[in-house]
């Protein structure tokens, strides 16, 4: 992926306000050309309102939008750079696949024959080659939003936007659309923009992922980053699944850290948070780092003890819930304490779920560096 | 025996009750028989036309070539016309006013808009009648500027209803496809024309076929506009009525009837009515 890291969208302290209610707080980014870039966030977090400030749809109340170096101040929709994806799609119903795609090259006033060209190639891109004569209501939700996808690309935008684009797909052509959609955008080079709530599709699909949370950035990094080292509460409870325990920090140094968290027991990580010392921190752990070992304490003991001292990132407790989902198992275990703790366990072989049953006595260790320490 | 057998009926298969069928019939002559009697005594070879005493067609050689009745057709004829077309554009225009845009005392115009549909006619037409002779209207000009007044009266009453179908056409309008076809480079003015009157074409349909039949049949409002030379078909057959009701009056209606029956026959088979029935 060819990231120049040349900003194509500069977002620069851009607030949003309909009457009292902020939308959008601030918010200033910027969007890399070239880049996949997603915006990720629970609905009504104001991620729609800000590409549709992108699109020139709503108009920013405070700060400004730069597209490739230019303030899009006063410049209307129809003569931005930008082109978008609709939610509905927004296949005009009384054209022909041909005629939709074709008529932003019209308007623009580009000539017959290559009005012609440019459609067959876009068409081609998305896969609807020989589509051309039908009518929208002869397609399926699927091939309507590649309709719509052509029609946005013909037209090579610097940017292309796109809101909620697989939300009303099924899940196995929405999975099968984000490596599509990731392809296409490797193909064509146009900068992609896109707005979900929905968390596999940021991950799989994005260069970068924004993640937004009442109308400001919560947290701005690439895939891995975000799930491996959220940094706040909101990022690592949105972007996946995890245990999130309180806790007070009564080590740090440079290459070691431990987090005392009652109820829980003692955490070690093997490297420094720079926290202020004894301070209230907070500490996630994915389920899928998690070990779960079978009755007798002693193996968890003995790996918990491979990279971190005696009594540490170890855990005891019991089965109260499972749910087998096929590739893994889920398992809710209530610790000594009550507090409860989710574990997910891959299923390796056939008989892997048959290791555990509900009120079974486990234990459980986690390695040094899984823990995530957090300070808001 | 089992040839014998009738397919069994199914739970929604109604019409094949004999009690539906009946009454379907019965609302069915309810509707249509005395239209079917007009047609009939029209070819009646009687001057009283009570009584039937043998067929001809020389009520409808009468009718044709009696020029103030034919007159009085083409008058109407051109008023519907025109106020079809007025209404259509009016009508629309006030639709999309109503729908897109927030202004003061939005909600006092939208309730007094559909006024002209719920007042009595009789008071519209002494209105009329009160505000052409107030503002001095002039009554000696020649055709068609004479059939002004009662153009502008079926006008008033004929674009609410376009107003209505419009307006409830528009409320399915996807706003998306608006500014997706902005997105694409549209100005408002392309906007229009390429999405927003596509999606309400049906409507346009409908409230043109509205428009021109009620202002084609339109009695008491043109009765008070009309000039003292200035006659139309409805008008016309009333008068011709107080004499007797002669074969003349229901040729010259039967001819109405067909007319009318063509002419929304060719506009929703323009139209499609397959359009009208599937877009909603």
């Amino acid at each position: 992926m060819t990231n120049t890291a040349k900003p194509i969208i500069q977002i620069q302290n851009v607030s949003k306000r309909f009457g009292k209610v902020t939308a959008v707080d601030n918010v200033s980014l910027d969007i890399n050309a070239g880049e996949f870039f997603v915006l990720l966030g629970p609905s009504g977090c104001g991620k729609t309102t800000l590409l549709r400030m992108i699109a020139g749809f709503e108009l920013p109340t405070e700060g400004r939008i730069l597209i490739d170096g230019q303030d899009m101040a006063g410049i209307p929709p129809n003569k931005r750079p930008v082109n978008m994806v609709f939610q509905s799609y927004a296949v005009f119903p009384h054209m022909s696949v041909t005629d939709n795609v074709a008529y932003g090259l019209k308007i623009a006033g580009v000539k017959g024959g290559e009005i012609k060209d440019r459609v067959a190639e876009a068409l081609d891109l998305v896969k609807l080659g020989g589509f051309g004569e039908r009518m929208p209501d002869q397609m399926s939700g699927g091939q309507r939003q590649r309709v719509a996808l052509a029609r946005s690309l013909v037209m090579r935008p610097k940017v292309l936007l796109l809101d909620e684009p697989l939300s009303a797909l099924d899940a196995k052509l929405r999975a099968q659309m984000q490596f599509e959609l990731s392809d296409l955008q490797e193909k064509v080079g146009i900068t992609f923009v896109t707005v979900t709530h929905d968390q596999d599709e940021a991950l799989s699909m994005a260069c970068r992922i924004g993640v937004i949370n009442k109308g400001e950035v919560a947290q701005l990094a690439t895939p891995s980053d975000l799930y491996e080292y959220p940094s706040n509460r909101f990022v690592a409870d949105f972007v996946g699944s995890v245990n999130i325990f309180e806790g007070k920090l009564t080590l740090d140094e440079p290459d070691k850290a431990a987090v005392d968290c009652p109820g829980v027991g003692k955490i070690y990580l093997n490297h420094g948070v720079t926290g202020p010392h004894g301070a209230d921190v907070w500490i996630a752990l994915r389920p899928e780092k998690i070990y779960l070992h079978v009755p007798g304490e002693g193996k968890a003991v003995k790996a918990a003890a491979q990279d971190a001292p005696d009594g540490y990132n170890f855990a005891r407790g019991k089965i109260k819930g499972m749910s087998y989902l096929g590739d893994i198992t889920l398992f809710e275990i209530e610790l000594e304490s009550g507090a409860r703790i989710r574990v997910s366990r891959p299923n390796l072989s056939r008989h892997d779920q048959e290791d555990f049953t509900w009120d079974d006595k486990v234990s459980m260790h986690w390695r040094a560096d899984s823990p995530v320490v957090l300070l808001g | 025996m089992a040839v014998f057998a009738r397919k069994p009926i199914a739970p929604l298969e109604y019409s094949r009750t004999l009690w539906t069928r009946l009454w379907v019939g019965a609302v069915m002559i309810f509707l249509y028989a005395p239209l079917v009697v007009l047609m009939i005594f029209s070819f009646n070879d009687s001057k009283r036309n009570v009584v039937w005493r043998g067929f001809t067609t020389k009520y409808y050689e009468k009718a044709l070539g009696n020029d103030q009745l034919v007159e009085a057709l083409i008058n109407s004829l051109t008023i519907a016309a025109l106020a079809t077309l007025a209404s259509l554009v009016l009508g629309t225009l006030a639709a999309v006013l109503l729908w897109r845009f927030r202004f003061p005392w939005k909600g006092a115009i939208d309730g007094t808009i559909s006024l002209p549909i719920i007042v009595p006619e009789i008071c519209l037409g002494v209105a009329f009648l009160m505000f052409f002779a107030a503002v001095g209207w002039p009554n000696d000009l020649i055709w068609p500027f004479n059939l002004g007044a009662i153009t502008i009266a079926h006008i008033t009453f004929c674009f609410p209803f376009v107003t209505m179908v419009v307006r409830s056409r528009l409320a399915s309008f996807n706003r998306e496809q608006e500014e997706a076809a902005k997105d694409l480079g549209a100005s408002e003015g392309q906007v229009f024309r390429d999405v927003l009157i596509p999606h309400i074409k049906p409507a346009l349909v409908a409230g043109a076929l509205l428009s021109f039949t009620l202002s084609l049949d339109d009695f008491v409002i043109t009765y008070f506009t009309s000039g003292p030379d200035t006659i139309t078909f409805p008008v016309k057959v009333y008068s011709m009525v107080r004499f007797s009701v002669t074969p003349e009056v229901n040729a010259a209606s039967t001819l109405l009837i067909i007319l009318t029956v063509i002419l929304t026959f060719i506009a929703l088979k323009a139209q499609g009515v397959k359009a009208i029935a599937e877009t909603h």
